[in-house]
């Protein structure tokens, strides 16, 4: 397997955000402070990979009729596990994701990866599916964490630095508050979806313009 | 029975904390069925359906069984698996028995097992501890609210197909732009109360 190839699938050319679309809800919603970012897309990541090298395992013992339950069943598991595991230990960032954690499980990216590459490949490639797709959505998380944060509040690194508050870069009054509120998400989102596409379309036009008609 | 508690779990549910622009819930059918009005409101409707039956079953399941087992940490699991068969479920029943019905809905009801709005539902109910007319009433006008709000964004995409944009705004951050201004305009409902 490619691993240099599958890394940048990951984080740039198959990105499960801004290429897949995948997982919309989480990125909107609780991408306000950096510490939410990272921790949301870490116990991603984490769920990801334990629930694609399950699923690759088993893809030879479960029934192709039912293999949506199955999978949901297997990431139902991980993701109370790590729900558990954060309310034990991070009970700060388990109280501010909220509800966003348990719907882990309806995350399509998950399910998605789980379908279309865990019940095909290997153990070992699906486990590496899953850390370089999870670093994609963290990677993405945490771009959108920091300009919201810092178009919004006026900070940098809330959540994690100077004990909670995050450093102060804009002075308070100026801070747009729309940029926490769901606008802003919205907002923050088309553009760097839009910048990502900039990107993307840049060097090779043919081929981006093909894996979408291959979509 | 009180009917002012209900009517305002009913406003929260359509205007103030509406399930999409509001609390980030079922972004995914959002923008992925609102190309046109009709299939728009086919998934606005049956999302309104399998919600509000959701509803109704899951709290039982938590009442009666999780709670008095202390299993409560399995929510998750067992709801998820709730709402997969009871989708299921929905779908074959409607095929035999009302196939009109499963002709309009039929392509979005498999959808809505991964719509996180259905789970958000349920888990909300429980965490807001809703006796079960208060669950049913809340997942059912959350649906309304899914429909009012995936309607107002499908007309709004047909009439942008006359419009031009930035061209790396192409497809879908430009729907983006406009979710975002559909949350803009209803901002305009939070602090909204019901006072009797």
């Amino acid at each position: 397997m490619n691993v240099k190839k599958q890394l940048m699938d990951g984080l740039f050319f198959q990105n499960p955000v801004t290429v897949q679309l995948l997982g919309m809800c989480s990125v909107l919603a609780i991408t306000t402070t950096l510490f939410n970012g990272i921790g949301m897309g870490l116990s991603v990541l984490v769920i990801l990979t334990c629930a694609n090298v399950v699923i690759a395992l088993l893809r030879k013992i479960i029934p192709s009729k039912i293999r949506i339950a199955c999978y949901i069943v297997v990431i139902a598991g991980f993701v109370t596990i790590v729900d558990l595991a954060l309310k034990a230990f991070l009970p700060d960032l388990s109280k501010s994701l909220g509800l966003f954690i348990p719907l882990i499980v309806v995350n399509c990216i998950i399910l998605g990866r789980a379908e279309s590459f865990a019940s095909k490949n290997g153990v070992a490639a699906s486990a590496l599916d899953g850390v370089f797709q999870g670093l994609g959505y963290t990677m993405v998380l945490v771009i959108m964490c920091v300009v919201r944060e810092l178009l919004g509040n006026g900070t940098f690194g809330g959540g994690i630095l100077n004990g909670g508050e995050g450093i102060r870069i804009i002075p308070e009054g100026i801070p747009a508050l729309g940029m926490i509120l769901p606008v802003g998400g919205f907002l923050t989102l088309a553009a760097v979806i839009a910048a990502m596409q900039y990107i993307l379309n840049k060097p090779k036009k043919t081929e981006t313009k093909s894996e979408e008609v291959a979509k | 029975m009180d009917w002012a508690n209900l009517f305002s779990i009913a406003l929260g549910a359509i205007l103030v904390n509406n399930f999409i622009v509001a609390q980030f819930l079922g972004i995914c059918p959002f923008m992925g069925v609102s190309k046109k009005v009709e299939t728009a409101s086919g998934m606005g409707m049956a999302v309104i359906f399998v919600m509000g039956l959701a509803s109704a079953i899951c709290w039982p399941i938590n009442r009666f069984i999780l709670e008095p087992f202390n299993l409560t940490f399995m929510q998750t699991v067992t709801f998820i698996l709730v709402i997969a068969s009871l989708v299921q479920f929905i779908e074959m029943f409607l095929q035999k028995a009302m196939p009109a019905l499963y002709e309009a809905l039929g392509v979005y009801l498999p959808l809505i097992t991964t719509n996180c709005a259905v789970l958000g539902v349920v888990l909300q109910n429980t965490q807001n501890s809703y006796g079960f007319i208060e669950s049913v009433v809340y997942g059912v006008t959350g649906g309304v609210g899914f429909l009012l709000v995936i309607v107002l964004f499908a007309s709004i995409r047909e009439r942008m197909e006359f419009s031009e944009w930035p061209k790396a705004f192409d497809g879908f951050p430009i729907a983006l732009v406009a979710a975002g201004l559909i949350a803009l305009s209803f901002m305009g409902f939070s602090g909204l109360k019901v006072v009797f």
